[in-house]
């Protein structure tokens, strides 16, 4: 028996979350639901004046995957700028979570990086 | 086949020979299927009734004048008269097709509802209702300005049934009830509650989507005006549902979707409406699925519901007893097997419901995660998702053992 999905890095940032809490004065902001399984996440983004996510934090509630996107996701884009993350895509994103997301999983996988996109108000074509 | 039910000598007996007629089983070696609260595996008698209708008799019903139409036409309408036997209705009259119980209950929150309810009425929901059963009464609700009120739930999992005396106020104009929760496994004395809710004028809309499947029911004995419930949850094809309502009503009903096959007459301008149970049928229907239903009747029948109950409250009391092993569980609902079906919705400390069903997955248990359709109950037991077990009748004793094992190795992994 494998449990391929769950392989260190996932269960790491499930139980030690990084950039896991909110931002007193974030200027961006957004809260998300997985309606099929109720996670829930909100994303704070501090954004510099020229654009660039200068702090990032996440809370809520949800499942490992979820969880451990929201912490993978937070320390991946760290310092980006908005136009970097406008070219981000979901398969950059499944890349840096190094472990095999299930097809019915990759919703939760992909809640962080949908509430980050709301905050940022960017819409992937 | 026919005498299977005699041929049971021991529940044990049960699982073993009607697993073998369930080519799913055969298919999937090992699978311990625990979501038959959601759907159901079809038996080989269904899926062969559904071939042979392709093969030897298909037509469309009620319209052909040559042999394959009138062929198709009396399996069709054979079932019908099979439903109201199953549930003892009156006449096969009261016994109208749909697609699913959520499609039944929205025909009559948009037939009966739009026309019966007015502003300021009360509709009284409980706290456990699947959404089906509550949203087209909320979305009545808000078209006519009436008023939902909830009937709570109490911490045992039962219905607070003296709240719900006192929410009996000549202001309801229907309750709307689960027979059993999907969720709690609860079954509800409906019998009783509408016995009351008749004394006050009110209409009985009872959800039976997760009784009709598991045990006896009879609605001629419960005397509800309104009652739905989804072949596929008892091995029947998807796309199927039934709306069974009390005869005078029907006939006093505006219809639901207009067109084809429900008309009597139609002008340039005018229509009259077909008789029931066809003024509530517009278009074609699903012609294999309501045939193949008809074979899942057969099944069930010469199983007998009473073998089948009585078989569920073995699986219930030894997996009541068998979780709460499990340390760090907590099961929703009922603690003891008295009027509780085989559906076990539970939490279990430090792993989240979705990491729950794919680990358990990996040990070929298809077990459901999430909310189940009932999100207002999960807010009022303070969670946000349940896994969820439930069992039927070709679920043995050794999957549930199956299941205790596969999640102390969850258990382990998450520590």
């Amino acid at each position: 028996m494998t449990f391929d999905m769950y392989r260190e890095i996932i269960l790491d940032h499930y139980k030690n979350p990084r950039n896991f809490g909110k931002i007193k004065n974030a200027n961006a902001q957004a809260n998300k639901k997985n309606p099929l399984c109720g996670d829930e996440m909100t994303m704070d983004i501090k954004l510099s004046k020229a654009g660039k996510i200068e702090d990032i934090k996440f809370h809520g509630a949800g499942c490992s995957v979820s969880r451990a996107g929201g912490s993978i996701l937070t320390e991946a884009i760290k310092g980006m700028s908005l136009a970097q993350m406008k070219k981000y895509t979901d398969k950059d994103f499944l890349k840096e979570m190094q472990a095999p997301i299930t097809p019915a999983r990759r919703k939760c996988a992909l809640l962080a990086l949908e509430t980050v996109r709301a905050a940022l108000k960017i819409k992937m074509k | 086949m026919s005498n299977l039910g005699e041929q049971i000598k021991t529940m044990k007996k049960i699982t073993t020979a009607i697993k073998k007629d369930f080519p799913i089983f055969k298919n999937n070696k090992g699978l311990v299927f625990l979501d038959s609260g959601a759907s159901t595996q079809k038996p080989k008698v269904v899926i062969d009734a559904v071939k042979e209708v392709y093969e030897k008799h298909y037509a469309n019903v009620h319209r052909g004048i040559y042999k394959l139409s009138e062929q198709s036409s009396e399996l069709y309408e054979q079932t019908r008269e099979k439903v109201a036997k199953f549930i003892n209705a009156s006449s096969e009259k009261q016994i109208i097709f749909t697609k699913n119980t959520t499609e039944s209950i929205n025909l009559l929150a948009f037939t009966w509802g739009m026309d019966n309810i007015k502003k300021g009425d009360i509709i009284l929901v409980t706290e456990m209702e699947h959404h089906a059963n509550l949203l087209p009464w909320r979305e009545l609700a808000k078209r006519k300005k009436a008023i939902i009120k909830y009937v709570p739930v109490k911490k045992n999992g039962r219905l607070d049934l003296n709240k719900l005396d006192s929410l009996l106020s000549s202001k309801v104009k229907l309750l709307a009830i689960a027979h059993m929760s999907n969720v709690l496994g609860t079954i509800n004395p409906v019998k009783k509650i509408i016995a009351k809710a008749h004394k006050k004028k009110i209409k009985v809309m009872v959800d039976g989507a997760q009784a009709v499947p598991h045990f006896p029911v009879d609605l001629q004995d419960l005397d509800a005006d309104f009652y739905a419930f989804s072949p596929h949850k008892m091995l029947a094809p998807s796309g199927v549902g039934i709306l069974y309502a009390k005869e005078e009503i029907l006939e006093s009903m505006n219809p639901f979707l207009v067109g084809g096959g429900m008309i009597a007459n139609v002008t340039h301008q005018d229509a009259e409406w077909n008789e029931i149970p066809f003024k509530f049928e517009a278009g074609t229907p699903n012609i294999e699925g309501v045939i193949g239903f008809g074979a899942a009747i057969d099944y069930l029948s010469s199983v007998g519901m009473k073998n089948i109950f009585k078989h569920e409250q073995k699986i219930t009391k030894i997996a009541l007893r068998e979780l709460s092993k499990v340390e760090g569980l907590k099961i929703m609902g009922p603690s003891d097997n008295k009027d509780r079906g085989a559906v076990f919705s539970f939490v279990l400390n430090g792993v989240h419901p979705h990491d729950m069903a794919t680990m358990l997955d990996e040990q070929n248990i298809a077990i459901r995660a999430g909310h189940h359709c009932a999100q207002p109950l999960h807010q009022s037991l303070g969670i946000e998702a349940t896994t969820r077990a439930s069992f039927y009748l070709y679920n043995t004793e050794e999957d549930i053992y199956k299941l205790v094992r596969a999640l102390k190795k969850v258990k382990k992994i998450f520590k």
